[in-house]
């Protein structure tokens, strides 16, 4: 099981392995790029950064009790959201979980309706209606955040199986965390999925906790999503999730798959959360020092020197980063200003007319 | 104008809107190539194919959860949970995920989908496959929830489901599929919703659902003959949206009310019909309201044991008989 000493773990699955002696060979030959590319790694980065400033915000937003209720961040996580969003196409669909702000913002979703959400305004996604843990936005792509562990992994299923059905093009892809391989849902999703063939990828982000035990003491495999694939006929596939540019080009081949009707993937991103499992949690059960460790492997210091290496100038990356700051700082000042939802939403949207009368 | 049994009438309902339209799909366990365990979708693979009526594995979770997908993203799908007790190994879309999707995204997103299930007792199976669950998805705000007694009704309301946009919780009950009934040619839509008032009467208003409206009807001619007591019989049909106005008309025309429902005791339907009638029609009772119930246990297997739990004709003859001795008006 990947532990806290064992960062060489990642490095010895393959895929991550082979793309950067690619990378290294491509440079050695003095090609000016590889198959990514200055534009989508600025986006990839520019995503990474926003996620994380707006995650931090959420953070201290907390702090001064502007955020109620629970929240969940992807600080650490930043890399997997990122990776995959800019590897989806306009149409393809995302359901996510109540750790579920990564994939939202990643769509595109503004800063300010995100943290309007949580800050439980007028102006949030669901005017306040849903909370931090339910953040969907349709015109996005976002078809919901689901707080119930392994559900929306069917849910992912029928929204595929219309795309099958009607002959479209899109893919569903399906965000949950570690803690989700042990729930059945999971298997029948995965199984129902290989069975019919169809065209949705579930990334499995596993940052070694399930809330708060370690996901190795409650699995009985090593990979708790991948080591289970065979079970349903897929492939073992297991990446480094901290560098987003393994996740983009995994995911793009598993997108690739499921648009040809190949049918589905299932890709475990290895990952580290850097903070708790909830506003809750000190997440004091962490062994000293591993956190640390992690810390070194940041995605978003990883792609700093990625840049760097593919000559992306430090006056580019400052910008972006200057820019992300300047995002954040606009967006809290938008959702302060913004006033709670009127009362009159406390009864709206129960049933299709817009009501919530059951009797006449 | 055709008899038809209640079974015939699921595939027939189905039929006509998959007809209607091509976005209505069919899935759940032997449904297709084997026309359903209760042979009620007999011959709808043949019909529509293998594309929009599809087998599915023993996967509750994976049918309702695939089900809902395909719903909020434009389909209207109709999922077969086999038996009705089986909806508590896939709750989570029952209570969580159907009837909060809209009110949760703020609208944005709808479920509009149709989960059929063999509900009730009757039929020897024992507790974990006979029992009466609708008042586990009545108390759910978010869910439409129906239970037709006969094959016409089966029809209307299976079409209206259908081409509701809410998520619609429909019970069919297994001891009524072999019963017959008349049912007009060409296309058949009923209203959710709506009560009906089967049997009209001036003495004591009977509320039941499903297989206890025909218990409810030949008590009610028992009644009659023998105990010189006219009792109206209202098939409630619709629990959510419930049509509270046939049921307080009826009360103020005849000021006693009883309800036979086929639930364990406690939280049956009836009890919250009970309570909406003593908030709301205080005045126009003159009698107790009394609920036939099955006593508050599991249901047995043995048949003798069954009779003697469900309600049936005599049971509802000797209570209502004993409520309305002398208050007859």
């Amino acid at each position: 099981m990947p532990g806290p000493d064992d960062f060489g773990m990642v490095w010895h699955l393959g895929w991550n392995h082979n793309m950067r002696e690619k990378q290294k060979g491509s440079r050695a030959a003095g090609l000016p790029n590889d198959d990514i590319g200055p534009d989508i790694r600025l986006e990839l980065y520019r995503l990474q950064v926003e996620i994380r400033d707006c995650e931090k915000r959420a953070n201290d937003l907390f702090f001064q009790n502007l955020i109620k209720g629970t929240s969940h961040l992807s600080l650490g996580q930043e890399g997997i959201a990122a990776g995959v969003a800019v590897a989806m196409q306009p149409g393809d669909k995302s359901f996510c979980t109540y750790r579920g702000h990564a994939h939202t913002l990643a769509r595109g979703v503004p800063m300010e309706k995100v943290l309007g959400e949580l800050m439980l305004r007028d102006n949030g996604l669901m005017r306040g209606k849903g909370g931090s843990m339910h953040l969907t936005s349709v015109e996005h792509g976002v078809m919901g955040s689901y707080a119930i562990i392994g559900a929306h992994l069917p849910i992912a299923c029928g929204s595929a199986w219309r795309a099958q059905y009607l002959g479209q093009k899109d893919v569903s892809v399906c965000f949950f965390g570690d803690g989700t391989t042990n729930i059945g849902a999971f298997h029948e999703a995965l199984n129902f999925a290989a069975i019919w063939k169809l065209p949705v990828v579930f990334i499995c982000e596993n940052n070694l906790y399930m809330e708060y035990t370690p996901i190795a003491d409650v699995t009985a495999v090593e990979h708790p999503a991948a080591d289970r694939a065979s079970a349903y006929g897929l492939e073992r596939i297991v990446i480094d999730g901290n560098d987003a540019d393994v996740v983009y080009r995994t995911a793009q081949a598993a997108f690739a798959k499921a648009r040809k009707g190949d049918g589905p993937s299932l890709i475990e991103c290895m990952t580290y959360r850097h903070s708790g499992h909830s506003r809750a949690d000190p997440a004091k059960y962490r062994p000293e020092g591993e956190l640390e460790k992690w810390l070194e492997r940041d995605p978003i210091k990883i792609y700093r020197e990625r840049l760097r290496e593919f000559g992306i100038s430090d006056a580019q990356v400052a910008a972006i980063d200057a820019e992300s700051k300047r995002k954040v700082d606009a967006a809290t000042e938008a959702c302060k200003a913004s006033p709670s939802a009127p009362v009159e939403l406390l009864t709206t949207d129960v049933y299709a007319d817009g009501g919530w009368s059951w009797r006449n | 104008m055709a008899e038809l049994t209640y079974r015939d009438a699921v595939a027939r309902g189905i039929a006509q809107e998959m007809e209607r339209d091509n976005n209505v799909v069919f899935l759940g366990e032997d449904v297709a190539k084997a026309g359903g365990v209760f042979k009620s979708t007999v011959g709808l693979y043949e019909k529509f194919g293998p594309l929009r009526v599809r087998d599915t594995p023993i996967s509750e979770q994976a049918i309702l959860g695939a089900a809902m997908g395909a719903a909020m993203t434009g389909l209207r799908p109709i999922a077969e949970i086999m038996f009705a007790d089986f909806a508590a190994v896939c709750f989570d879309y029952i209570a969580n995920e159907f009837p909060k999707l809209r009110y949760m995204t703020n609208g944005q997103l709808g479920c509009p989908l149709v989960v059929r299930t063999g509900n009730g007792g009757g039929a020897r199976f024992g507790a974990q496959h006979s029992q009466s669950i609708e008042n586990w998805t009545m108390m759910i705000p978010g869910l439409k929830v129906v239970a037709p007694s006969s094959p016409i009704d089966v029809i209307g309301l299976m079409a209206a489901a259908v081409r509701d946009d809410n998520p619609v919780i429909f019970h069919e009950h297994k001891s009524l599929y072999a019963v017959k009934g008349e049912v007009p040619d060409g296309e058949i839509l009923d209203t959710l919703g709506t009560a009906r008032i089967l049997r009209p009467g001036k003495d004591a208003t009977i509320l039941a659902l499903a297989l206890m409206v025909p218990r409810a009807l030949a008590a009610a001619e028992t009644l009659a003959a023998e105990h010189g007591i006219d009792c109206e019989v209202v098939d409630v049909r619709s629990l959510v949206p419930l049509d509270t106005d046939t049921i307080l008309n009826s009360v103020a025309r005849t000021g006693h009310l009883f309800t036979v429902e086929e639930n364990p005791r406690l939280c049956g339907w009836g009890a919250e019909i009970a309570s909406i009638v003593a908030d709301e029609a205080f005045w126009d009772l003159d009698g107790p309201i009394v609920r036939i119930t099955t006593p508050h246990i599991p249901l047995p297997a043995a048949d003798h044991l069954e009779d003697l739990a469900l309600p049936n004709a005599p049971r509802i003859v000797e209570k209502i008989g004993r409520v309305m001795n002398g208050s007859v008006r």
